[in-house]
């Protein structure tokens, strides 16, 4: 009960900052449309309300933004091109896809790396190089150059995914898998442990704390992963589709909607994350 | 037929004999001329310095000395986990390493070392579950060990619902669960209050008279190494090498009250002399 209080302010906070805004930055095209239907002296408070229903304000209310999504999810057929829940449901399937490749690839990667030096130092400068490279530019690339060799829909928007959500997985897991203390390795080599033993029995649930922490920050930019991907592809839907001919058209309640129902998403998904982080660890007797 | 088997079972003897030490069916260690050289940067570091010692079978033997005086190195060594360099251990005969691979001893650290997602009784089991053992053998060794260190009712608790007491007796009942014959403890008593300790000690006395195992125990408490011990190997360091084995002249009954004796007392101060002796060798290096 007492966090609800802080949390209730800050979103109130949030919100009328957000109406102020509204009323600033659509103000001078209000004036302008006022100015050519010759209304004066508009009161403040009418002036306000004008500006929070522009049909494309250059910041939409919050209203506006609710009811877009409402009509947009809830308010329209599942199958419909114009529904969110339809795009969503795309930039998600994308998502879990390229998230799951994405975390096997880094677990591959990562017990390849701890367990032979030679990868070690072959491997990470090029993991790290990857993840220099600007993802924009990237992912047009594979997207066409799949989209040429007969390869569409999902699997290359989830390629992108796994390129950016591997990447912490790695880096995580090789700190996991190298986290057992001395003398925990010592006592399996009393016990003439083989290396697939002390793997399974010490390092794998040692590395479990790592491989959630990694698979919260991999899960939130997969789903970024995919929406950059759709940019490439506007046939293929998809909320980055959704936002791509929002910008096109001005229309930027849309673009609004989208970016509340993909940041929604994002936060689902990382909860989702948390509460299987949570399950895992009361299985391995964590403190309550 | 009978005749083959005692050809056989001679040159086995004989082939031991070949690895150069003295046939000796009551030894479970046996170190001569040992040296442990750790190479550093400047200059190496000669962690132990020809130590020549035999551990016969039951004995509770305790190593004593200032830190770096390789009491835990040479342990570690006993153990294979750290590599002589130079002279020879053996352990039952076998070279360290052939004697880790079959099983030979039971470690406990300084720390539990307990893994914090097992629970005592999955603690306890992690050797055997290594080792191969059924699930019925492993359950039955794990409910026997468990009540060796009075840890019944512990089974399910995790390590951190357990004093650091008791801790470190799950770590005990987990060396001691696949029943090698040596026990090696690296001071395993070291972390916690004398009181506790007091208490433990006399528990692990009462434990190695009714396993009647050979023991091997690093310390730096002069009584609990006198209260211990049928052996006492004193230490000193830079190099690490033995200055003095004692061996205690106290019955193996011992009561808690026995440290208050005279001749507890008396081989206390032998102890002590020991340590002073190495002592006052390094203190031209201060």
């Amino acid at each position: 009960m007492n966090r609800v209080l802080p949390v209730l302010t800050i979103l109130i906070a949030i919100v009328a900052f957000w109406y102020a805004a509204a009323i600033w930055m659509n103000a001078p095209w209000q004036n302008t449309l006022n100015n050519r239907a010759n209304l004066t002296d508009v009161p403040l408070i009418e002036f306000a309300q004008q500006t929070w229903s522009q049909d494309k304000p250059v910041l939409p209310a919050p209203h506006q933004v609710v009811s877009e999504i409402w009509n947009a999810t809830i308010g329209m057929e599942l199958t419909s091109r114009r529904s969110l829940a339809y795009h969503g449901w795309i930039t998600l399937s994308a998502t879990l896809l390229g998230f799951a490749f994405g975390t096997a690839l880094g677990v591959l990667l990562a017990v390849a790396i701890i367990h032979n030096d030679a990868s070690d130092r072959s491997l990470m400068p090029w993991i790290i190089a990857s993840q220099t490279v600007p993802i924009l530019a990237v992912a047009p690339m594979v997207v066409v150059g799949l989209g040429a060799i007969g390869l569409t829909g999902l699997v290359p928007k989830a390629l992108i995914s796994m390129y950016l959500s591997f990447f912490p997985v790695v880096v995580g897991m090789v700190k996991g898998l190298r986290s057992p203390e001395m003398i925990q390795l010592d006592l399996m080599r009393t016990y003439d442990a083989n290396p697939w033993q002390v793997f399974w029995k010490l390092r794998w649930p040692a590395a479990m704390p790592f491989l959630f922490a990694s698979m919260k920050v991999g899960i939130a930019i997969s789903l970024i992963g995919a929406v950059v991907a759709e940019l490439s592809n506007a046939s293929g839907g998809g909320l980055g589709v959704r936002l791509l001919t929002g910008s096109y058209n001005g229309q930027t309640i849309q673009i609004w909607a989208a970016l509340f129902i993909a940041a929604g998403l994002a936060a689902v998904l990382v909860a989702i994350v948390g509460s299987a982080e949570r399950w895992v660890n009361s299985r391995m007797g964590a403190r309550a | 037929m009978k005749q083959e088997l005692r050809v056989r079972h001679l040159s086995e003897k004989t082939q031991n004999n070949a690895g150069g030490t003295a046939p000796d069916a009551a030894a479970v260690i046996r170190a001569e001329h040992l040296g442990l050289t750790f190479p550093a940067g400047d200059g190496d570091i000669v962690a132990l310095n020809d130590v020549n010692l035999t551990i016969e079978k039951g004995e509770f033997v305790s190593f004593i000395g200032p830190s770096g005086c390789g009491k835990t190195t040479f342990l570690r060594a006993i153990a294979d986990l750290e590599r002589p360099t130079s002279g020879t251990l053996t352990i039952n005969g076998m070279s360290p390493e052939a004697a880790r691979k079959s099983r030979a001893y039971g470690y406990v650290f300084q720390a539990s070392a307990l893994y914090p997602w097992r629970t005592i009784e999955k603690n306890v089991a992690l050797p055997l579950e290594i080792m191969g053992h059924s699930a019925a053998d492993q359950a039955e060794r794990v409910k026997r060990t468990l009540e060796l260190v009075n840890l019944s009712g512990f089974e399910k608790k995790y390590p951190w619902q357990l004093s650091g007491g008791m801790q470190q007796r799950a770590s005990i009942a987990r060396a001691l669960s696949f029943d090698a014959d040596l026990l090696l403890m690296d001071e395993p008593f070291g972390a916690l209050d004398e009181i506790v300790r007091d208490h433990l000690n006399s528990e692990l006395l009462k434990l190695w008279a009714r396993t009647e195992k050979t023991i091997c125990f690093v310390t730096h408490s002069i009584p609990e190494a006198v209260y211990l011990s049928t052996k006492i190997v004193v230490m000193s360091p830079r190099p690490g090498r033995v200055t003095d084995v004692i061996v205690s002249t106290l019955p193996k009954e011992r009561p808690l009250d026995i440290r208050e004796t005279p001749e507890f007392l008396e081989i206390a101060a032998r102890v002590r002399d020991g340590l002073r002796a190495g002592h006052s060798y390094d203190e031209e290096h201060v």
